[in-house]
Formats: structure tokens, C-alpha cells, sequence
């Protein structure tokens, strides 16, 4: 079987695994990330089955069409990141830099989309404690919801925003001519970060804004 | 890039991606039962996410010990829920 970029020039495969080291250690870290998601997305499940009248029913409070719309903005993220990555494979400099920078516009916009969300949720009322708006939505113990919505969404776009600004040091190093056919490991480690956030909220769009 | 001379089909797992969003967005507000309608956002979700690392993590082309290191922490996740479901 070829692999995608075992032939980085400047990376050796760690024995046994086949894969070179830079990309292993990114694969070790997202599998940490699972986790941590999994201890969020976990606490949210069972606190929403013990106490399922703390909860609103889709589209009650949150924008489902609008997050709908922005889940489809980093899915287009997350094409343009793969065609930067098979662009460099392929020693596309311009095509490299273009999908990079199409990607840096697509996560900016799902970042301020989820800001606008925010200011408009806080405006309503709905912010992480808010005991108050839950009693004029008859949701019994709204801050619960709150904060269970604000600390999920919250920690993917922070993971979001750290994604953007690494791509810009990605860009960077793709303008400097840092890349090549030959080596292109630090655009497909990025790559792999990418799709893990898309991945990620995949779910999160799912658990917390349809069910 | 992809193996065996195979080119991977970014944009139609795109048209996969996107057609699945709508369909859960529709599917979310259907007159169904809340445990139907949570088991079929739940596979929407979980098959999306597949093709994801599948397809744009480039899974498909890697080792079966990057497959194996990949699926490791998904037990790991269940045990976890299950431990702070008994502690509740």
C-alpha cells in the first residue's frame, strides 16, 4: 500500500508504524483531542438525560438554519484544506497558496458566524448563567443548557481560531517556498488538525443543535 | 496523494457532505419518536464524520496500524461515559 506523504524529505518513518514521525505525533495529539471532546460532548449527554427539562427543543433558542449554514461553511473549509494538500503534493505552488488562503477566509467566516451567534444569543438573554431567560422560555434551569452550549462551542472555536492561525504561519512558510512535491509534512499535519475541528463539529452540530 | 493510482473524489464527498447536512436538518424536525429521531441524527452524524477521516484525513490510504491507533481511543471514550453515567 503507498502512503499519502511517507516520502517527506526531510522526515523518516518511525519504525513499526509506518508513518513519519511529525504526522504520528499529530495523530497521538488529536487522539487525545477525542477525548477531551468526548469528556464535553459525555457530560452534556447525561446531564441532558438526568435532566431533560433543562433543555430547549431544536430551533427554540438556538439558529438552526444559520449553524446549518455555517456547518456547511467549514465542511467547504475543510475541501479547500485537502485541494491545498494535493496541490503541494502535486508541486502546485499558486494552488497551494490559493486553497490555503481559501481556507483562512472559510474558518475566519465560520468564527465570526458563531461570534454573531453569540452576540445575538447574549442579547436574548442567553448567556451561560441565565436563570432568568430559561423562566421566559419555560426552560427550568436554563444556566444549565447555557453553560453546556457555551463550553462546547466555545472550546471548538477556540480550536477553530487556533487552526486559522496556524494556517497563516502555514501560508507564511508556503510564500517563503518551503514547501514542495518532496516535502509537504506541515501541510498535511495542518490538514489533519483541520478535518479533526470539521469532524468535530460534525458532531456537536448534531448533538447539540438537532436533538 | 492517494494510492494505486486512485484519485480521491474531494468534491463529491463534499456533494455527500452537504446532502447529509440538509438531510439532518430535515430530518431533525420530522413528527417522529425522540429516540427514531436521535438514532438517525446520530448515524447521519457518525457517517459524516467517517468520510471525513476516511476521505479527507487520507485513512483510506494509511496502514492498518494508523487505522488500529485511530479506532484506539473510541473504546476508551465509551468507558469514560459509561464510568461518569454510574458515578451520576
Amino acid at each position: 500500500m503507498s502512503q499519502p506523504a511517507a516520502s517527506t524529505a526531510d522526515r523518516h518513518p518511525m519504525p513499526g508504524m509506518m508513518v513519519y514521525n511529525v504526522k504520528l505525533g499529530m495523530w497521538i495529539f488529536l487522539l487525545s483531542e477525542v477525548m477531551f471532546f468526548t469528556a464535553l460532548i459525555g457530560s452534556y449527554i447525561i446531564l441532558r438525560f438526568a435532566h431533560p427539562d433543562h433543555f430547549a427543543e431544536p430551533g427554540a433558542v438556538l439558529n438552526v438554519p444559520l449553524t446549518a449554514f455555517n456547518t456547511f461553511v467549514l465542511i467547504c473549509s475543510s475541501v479547500s484544506m485537502v485541494k491545498a494538500y494535493a496541490a503541494i503534493t502535486q508541486g502546485d505552488q499558486k494552488g497551494l497558496k490559493f486553497w490555503l488562503l481559501v481556507t483562512i477566509l472559510l474558518g475566519t467566516f465560520f468564527v465570526g458566524v458563531q461570534v454573531y451567534e453569540y452576540i445575538i444569543l447574549a442579547q436574548e438573554g442567553f448567556v451561560p448563567m441565565a436563570e432568568l431567560y430559561g423562566v421566559a422560555h419555560e426552560i427550568e434551569g436554563a444556566a444549565l443548557y447555557g453553560a453546556t452550549f457555551y463550553t462546547m462551542t466555545g472550546f471548538h472555536g477556540t480550536h477553530v481560531t487556533i487552526g486559522i492561525l496556524c494556517m497563516w504561519f502555514v501560508l507564511y512558510r508556503a510564500w517563503q517556498g518551503k514547501y514542495s512535491a518532496n516535502n509537504y509534512g506541515g501541510v498535511e499535519i495542518m490538514g489533519l488538525y483541520w478535518h479533526f475541528v470539521d469532524l468535530v463539529w460534525i458532531i456537536l452540530f448534531t448533538i447539540v443543535y438537532l436533538i | 496523494m492517494a494510492g494505486n493510482g486512485e484519485e480521491p473524489r474531494y468534491f463529491l464527498i463534499w456533494f455527500i457532505l452537504f446532502v447529509l447536512t440538509m438531510a439532518e436538518v430535515g430530518y431533525a424536525f420530522l413528527a417522529l419518536p425522540q429516540w427514531l429521531l436521535a438514532t438517525g441524527l446520530i448515524l447521519m452524524a457518525l457517517w459524516k464524520a467517517l468520510l471525513v477521516a476516511i476521505y479527507y484525513m487520507h485513512l483510506k490510504w494509511e496502514p492498518k496500524r494508523l487505522w488500529i491507533l485511530a479506532a484506539s481511543p473510541l473504546p476508551l471514550a465509551v468507558i469514560l461515559v459509561i464510568a461518569v453515567l454510574t458515578e451520576f
